[in-house]
Order: C-alpha cells, then structure tokens, then sequence
C-alpha cells in the first residue's frame, strides 16, 4: 500500500480523531529518509501507549518505528509480554502471535506475502521479549534461522518475565535476584547473539537502545538484509525499571551502564559476507543521493 | 426453524445469545429483517427512519470501509452517509441530538478511549452510555467486528441498532439491512425526509 491510498474519505475527514488526520497529512510512510530525526518534528507511528513510566521499551518502540525503512509494506509480529499492551496503539499492520509462536507466523506470513506481492517488497519484523524468544519461542526462533527465512527477529531483552511479576528468564544474567527468582539463577545467560550467529543470521546485534541513531542503523541494515538475503537478528536491552528496582528517571542510566566495553550489552555485531556487499551497496547508493542532493542545492542557491 | 425468539433493545445481559444461535436467520437479496422478522427492504426502510426520527440521540457510526477512501464507491458511500446525517439533523427537533461518530480501526484501545469522538469494536458500549445514544447505525464496519458489537451492545445497552451491511446482513441488529450502496443509503434519507413531522419527538 502507498500513501496516497492512505486517504480519509472527503466528506467524512472532520469527524475522524486528531491522530488519523495527522497520521495522513504529517506521517513518514512513503519517505525513504525517515527515521529517528523525524520524532517531534513528524507525526509518529506510535500513539499514546500504556507501557510504564519511563519504562525503556517505549523509547525502544520509538526509535524501532521512526526507522523502519517501510512502514507501509511491513508488518510486524508481536508476542505475548509488555510490547503487547503497545502494538493496539501502532500505526503499522501487526500480528499478535500466540507465546513463542511468532519466528513461525513470521515465516508463513513473509511466504505468503512474497508470492502474493512478488514485485513489491513486503518486510516482515518479529519484535518479542526475551521470554517469548529465548525461552518459550527458542524452537521457533532458530528453526526459522536455520530456514533461512527472511525477515528480521529483534528480541527486547529486559532479562526477565516482567509483567508477570519477575520470574527467571533465559537471558536473565547469573546471579541475580528477582522477585519471583528468589535463590537467584543459577547458569549464564544464554548467549543468544553467538547462537544466532552460528544459526545462519547473516545480521546479529547486541546492544542498548541508549542511542537512537544507532537504533536506526541497526534496524535498517536489518531490515534491508533481511529482504534480500536472509535472517536478522537483533537483542535490545530494553530493561524493566521496577524489577530491577529502579526509578522512572533511571532507566536511560542503567542502558547506559550497561553497554560500557566489560558489560553484557558492550556493542557486539556480525555481518556476513554476501550482508556487507550489500550494505556497502547501500552505502555507495547513499553517498550518490547526497552527492545528488548536494548538487542540487547548489544550483538552486547559485 | 421457526423461532419465537426475537432481537431486542437490551440490556439483554451480559453475555446474550448470537441471535443466528437463537434462529433468527438473514434475509434474502431484496429483503431486510426488523427483530428477527423477515420484512421487504421498503418496510425496514419506514421503521429505520422511524428510529431516527424518534430517538433522543439518534446516531450513524461509519466504519473503516467507508471512512478511507479506498476506491470510488467507497467515496460515493462516504457522502450518502454524510447526506443521510445532515437530512436526519435538519429532521429532529432541537430537544435530539443526531451525531456521526466513525469507527476508525478495531485496534483494541487500552486503557482508554475518548467517546466522545470514537467508537471502538471492543467496548462499544462506552461510546453510546457516554453519549447517551439510543440509536444507532453502523455502517462500512467489517462483518466480523459489527457483530462483535452489536452482542456488546445488546447486551449491555438499551440501543436500538440498525446494520447497513454490504455483504447478507446482522442478525444481531435490530434491524438490518444488506447488500448496502451509495443509492440505499439515500434511499433511507428520503425516507426520513418523507416522515419528517410525522412521528413524534421523544418525550
């Protein structure tokens, strides 16, 4: 679907809420420069969500939607976790798959979508917590890797089951206590992003989302992998603030800890081979934009 | 089957039965059905305006199919629904109140909706309780979710729902009708002219 489909019916636009008109008139679908710039300045695809306050996942959701590369031809899979309670509040065609289940429906769907639309390209991003992937979804999860299949897995590793009151999840690190983990864990934390890595993902990327211009590196050099070559991986520390025992305000520091060189979330990244001719490709093509656009400027002010 | 069953203004209670399990059955190309009862299009048509003009706060709730213009006739049904409000404001009295609220999408909006500007498949029921409606239209709402609230609000409310359904009709609507174009829905507004005077204003 383009944006000019996107249209409110004349005679009935007045009536239509504020975010609907504003989602046609002041919305990024359609603009192949989007991202995380356009937040305050474009309407985003997010509306109010009912995520906790401060909780870092909403950043991670901004960021994430500011930079899919093209809203309007994807969809994305969601999972049970807090990031079901916001997908009723984005403005980007989403699936609520059952726990665990959302590597499969993401593979039937991308299937389905390649033949049906065989010259438009349809991306698909799963975005599940760390339950739903790891632990739970783990089967599903790498059996789509090994399948190769083409669209991007980013994983919202908050280290623990949080809206069921903290209990020990997969990716929750040794040691730590939570409120329903009472003797602490007891092994490592599993390394997803080497598993990923070993499971065929031509993208994998461990970090923090402290930073959002690197959010939207990652989710566009994901995404544009994903749709020509294969797999995607991303882990995103999106930590929980009230199990972790922390303030609303704290959220962005812990993110920020968490990513120094010695931690667990220090960023970690691997693209395969056929992935870096392509980003180089993109890359080559975005410096000729520029170059373009440069030139233009130049012969307008001249 | 015959069925003594029939599709009332509720609240019914809190989960009523789908009328299609209680017997009551759609009505054929050319028809419509009034509580259940198979009746021609031109009868429900009298009785649909009727409910118009005799309610407090007689309301159209358009939904995604006509509220976005995906194609002409969705255009073409936009502006007869917009006609047939204007012709049911200009045909109630000042103590009634017509409005038009759309049904933009059937995401589940939690933890809130405002009512005052939208009506939401999930909990259609706040949206009419806040507006005090007491009937309604829907309109260009994909079969499954207006029959998802029409339960809601049978069940919950004392609304009395019309279905201007394009595809075989709601059984769970009090009155509805099927195979909806931009021409019936003006036809209804004629009908709402015609009786404009002729049934009496809420007391």
């Amino acid at each position: 679907m383009s944006k000019e489909r996107i249209k409110i019916a004349e005679e009935l636009f007045d009536i239509m809420p504020a975010e609907y008109q504003d989602l046609v008139k002041r919305a990024t679908y359609g603009n192949e420069q989007r991202g995380w710039k356009d937040i305050g300045n474009a309407k985003e695809l997010i509306e109010e969500h009912s995520l906790c306050a401060g909780c870092p996942e909403s950043m991670a959701f901004r960021y994430i939607l500011a930079s899919l590369p093209n809203p309007e031809d994807t969809v994305m899979v969601g999972s049970t976790g807090c990031t079901s309670l916001v997908f009723p509040h984005v403005a980007v065609h989403n699936i609520h798959s059952l726990f665990g289940n959302q590597n499969a429906i993401a593979s039937g769907l991308k299937r389905a979508l390649t033949v049906r639309f065989p010259d438009r390209p349809k991306d698909v991003v799963v975005l599940a917590g760390d339950g739903a992937t790891v632990d739970i979804g783990l089967d599903m999860t790498l059996q789509a890797w090994f399948r190769q299949e083409k669209f991007t897995t980013i994983c919202f590793d908050n280290e623990l089951y949080a809206n069921t009151g903290g209990q020990e999840s997969g990716l929750m690190q040794k040691g730590f206590v939570a409120k329903m983990a009472p003797v602490g864990k007891t092994f490592e934390k599993v390394r997803l992003p080497e598993i990923a890595r070993e499971s065929g993902c031509h993208y994998v990327v461990n970090c923090t989302v402290s930073k959002p211009n690197l959010i939207e590196k990652v989710i566009k050099n994901a995404v544009h992998i994903a749709r020509e070559i294969g797999p995607t991986y991303l882990q995103l520390y999106t930590p929980c603030i009230l199990e972790i025992g922390k303030n609303s305000m704290e959220g962005l520091q812990e993110m920020r800890d968490s990513e120094k060189p010695t931690e667990r979330f220090a960023y970690k990244e691997y693209v395969s081979e056929p992935a870096k001719e392509l980003l180089a490709e993109l890359a080559a093509k975005e410096k000729e934009r520029k170059a373009e656009a440069k030139k233009q400027l130049a012969g307008q002010t001249a | 089957m015959t069925t003594s069953y029939k599709v009332m203004p509720g609240p019914e209670h809190f989960l009523p039965p789908s009328a299609a399990s209680m017997g009551i059955r759609l009505p054929d190309p050319g028809q419509a059905h009034i509580h259940g009862t198979i009746v021609s299009e031109e009868e429900a048509m009298e009785q649909a305006a009727r409910q118009f003009l005799s309610a407090k706060v007689p309301t159209i709730f358009p939904g995604p199919l006509v509220l976005w213009a995906w194609n002409d006739k969705a255009a073409k049904k936009a502006k007869a629904i917009r006609y047939l409000y204007e012709t049911i404001k200009e045909s109630v009295d000042s103590s009634q109140h017509a409005m038009l609220i759309p049904m933009p999408d059937y995401r589940p909006k939690y933890p809130k909706i405002n009512p005052e500007i939208e009506i939401n498949p999930n909990h259609p029921n706040l949206t009419i309780w806040h507006n005090k409606i007491d009937a309604c239209m829907f309109v260009g709402v994909h079969c499954h979710q207006a029959n998802l609230s029409l339960k809601i609000i049978r069940g919950g409310t004392n609304c009395y729902t019309i279905a201007m359904c394009a595809q075989a009709g709601h059984e769970d609507a009090m009155l509805s009708f099927r195979d909806a174009t931009a021409e019936k829905i003006l036809r209804l507004a004629d009908w709402v002219k015609k009786l404009k005077g002729s049934v009496a204003p809420p007391a």
